[in-house]
């Protein structure tokens, strides 16, 4: 019998169900599995597990009374950009170190009427710029597979913590790859959803054209079951879309007879990683096993991906950053002598490296004289890579590739040279830049056991297909099933 | 170099940032190695392209006309860093 937090959300929800095990018992042996792991990973920036056990409490109570849902009861971590009312929301950054959001995000909403166990929020890059995790003004999170590695960012926390057992499941956010990247590194599903598919409401905002929240989990019936959580319309966002969703479940047991994985050169070609391509090869074999055909696509601006994302996030993100001015809420400068001194001082105290580089990136890109260069030609781009998307589904059901041109890379490895940094981001960026729904599982692990992710991108609002491609995937793989030797 | 450091003051200044001189010099370099990279951008033929804000079809959202309770004074303010009754508190901005 494995331990508790070992378990999946889909087998915890069938256990509390048949009153094998109460929703308090599974919380309080996540919380000794966080004990016992967080020195080590820092996955969390504010663990809570007294109210997490009082959630758990209120949990058994709806569990008694039927008025449950499929996850009532099973704990979460959520990413620390993620407004929580009445507990701290930092976004891994100084400036808002002492924040305390006096609303719910509406993901946290919806988690609570679903009766989850909030277990804290987690550790990400500082307002989720960076691919590693380093970022954070609370310290690293470190890989569970190798401690001297980065677990990738920005929702390095969320990943680490599904990981190593210090969650059963997580949300996190993806503007470029912050879900999938730390998916891959850490040897867990992660899925980006289709823009507007998940309020971004109580989401600290970075490049609010790109960012989405999205699911962690250890199998795929346990991110369908999280996915049914948090999809939905809200009123609260203006770019949330009104539309009904399915129930995912409803597609793990699709066989895959006939589908067409479409593969797109411009990825393929960049790869030079010979373990990333072995487990890129082994896996489709198995996929072509399963009655899955392979198509060979060109998509030609998915090179330029990286260098448009890189004038148009920071671009958003220099002007959704122009609220933190000491006014309102988060940190103000001691010192200054006038108001613009006050702004000046206060955000050169608050932002860290990564921040400030990609004001000063976003700020250069939008000032008069160079928009039409950079900020404007960046976009254009953005919609040819996004017909060039829209013509590729023609051809096939979905897209296969790898997440990261690498395993997971060692702490300080990347983190002056902010080019290679980004280059992190090449085959995860397109799938914002188009809003499409992108789902990273474990395919296979390096020599030295790394785990290295597979990425399928479907078109708009067909999660649905991602969940069936997975499903058939680990029906066949054990690769899921590893865990970490912590 | 395509980044001089009275650009980088001018950029700094737009975004209110005070930079010390260790970080104007490590921005610059950085910027300026960015901007290179982005040079790529310059390849592509844009002409007769429309640039694209996002991937939602653009649509202005309408709803009915309710009043709802708004966030309280208190809990607005139990943030802010100063505070005078229930305003912020800011420096003189007017002489």
């Amino acid at each position: 019998m494995p331990e508790l937090y070992e378990m999946t959300a889909t087998d915890l929800a069938e256990m509390l169900r048949e009153k094998k095990v109460s929703s308090v018992e599974i919380t309080r042996s996540v919380i000794d599995r966080m004990d016992a792991v967080e020195p080590k990973i820092n996955s969390y920036v504010n663990p809570a597990p007294e109210q997490a056990l009082e959630m758990a409490e209120n949990a058994d109570q709806r569990l008694a009374s039927g008025d449950d849902d499929p996850l009532t009861g099973i704990p979460i971590a959520v990413k620390d950009n993620m407004c929580i009312r009445g507990r701290k929301t930092t976004c891994g950054s100084r400036i808002l170190a002492n924040f305390v959001p006096p609303y719910d995000a509406t993901v946290v909403s919806r988690l609570r009427d679903a009766g989850m166990v909030i277990l804290g929020s987690a550790n990400m890059d500082e307002f989720a710029m960076g691919s590693s995790n380093e970022s954070s003004c609370w310290g690293p999170t470190r890989n569970p597979w190798d401690l001297e590695r980065i677990p990738g960012g920005s929702s390095g926390g969320p990943a680490a913590a599904v990981a190593s057992g210090a969650a059963v499941v997580s949300l996190g956010s993806d503007t470029g790859g912050s879900i999938r990247l730390p998916a891959s590194f850490c040897g867990v599903l992660g899925m980006k959803p289709t823009y507007g598919a998940v309020s971004r409401y109580g989401l600290v905002a970075f490049a609010s054209s790109l960012d989405q929240i999205g699911p962690f989990a250890r199998d795929t019936s346990d991110l369908a079951l999280l996915l049914n959580v948090i999809c939905g319309h809200d009123p609260m966002d203006s770019t949330s879309m009104p539309r009904e969703y399915p129930d995912f479940t409803g597609f793990l047991d699709k066989p895959l007879e006939g589908m067409t994985l479409g593969l797109p050169e411009e990825f393929f070609n960049r790869l030079d990683n010979p373990e990333v391509e072995q487990v890129i090869s082994e896996a489709r074999s198995v996929l072509e096993k399963l009655g899955v055909k392979f198509v060979e696509l060109s998509l030609p601006h998915l090179d330029y991906g990286i260098a448009a994302y890189y004038i148009i996030a920071p671009s958003e993100a220099s002007s959704n950053l122009a609220r933190y001015d000491g006014v309102k809420y988060g940190h103000r400068a001691d010192q200054f002598e006038d108001m613009i001194d006050m702004y000046c001082r206060t955000r050169s105290e608050g932002f860290g490296d990564e921040v400030k580089r990609r004001i000063m990136l976003g700020t250069y890109a939008l000032s008069s004289g160079y928009y039409d260069a950079y900020y404007l030609k960046a976009a254009k781009i953005r919609n040819l890579m996004t017909m060039e998307f829209r013509d590729a589904f023609e051809k096939c059901d979905a897209i296969y590739c790898p997440t990261a041109p690498t395993p997971a890379f060692k702490i300080g490895e990347k983190v002056d040279d902010p080019i290679q940094m980004y280059l992190t981001d090449v085959f995860t960026i397109p799938v914002n830049m188009a809003g499409l729904p992108g789902f990273t599982i474990p395919g296979g692990f390096s020599q030295e056991g790394l785990p290295i992710g597979l990425q399928f991108i479907a078109p708009h609002f067909e999660e649905g297909r991602l969940i069936q491609l997975a499903a058939a995937f680990q029906r066949e793989t054990d690769h899921h099933l590893k865990r970490p030797p912590l | 170099m395509k980044i001089t450091p009275e650009q980088v003051d001018y950029v700094a200044r737009l975004g209110r940032l005070a930079l010390d001189d260790d970080e104007k010099r490590k921005y610059q370099g950085q910027l300026d190695d960015i901007l290179k990279y982005m040079d790529v951008l310059a390849e592509v033929d844009t002409d007769h392209v429309e640039p694209m804000a996002g991937p939602v079809e653009l649509y202005t959202p309408l709803r009915e006309d309710l009043v709802k309770p708004s966030l309280p004074a208190e809990e607005a303010l139990a943030n802010a860093p100063a505070r005078t009754g229930t305003t912020f508190r800011v420096p003189k901005v007017i002489e």
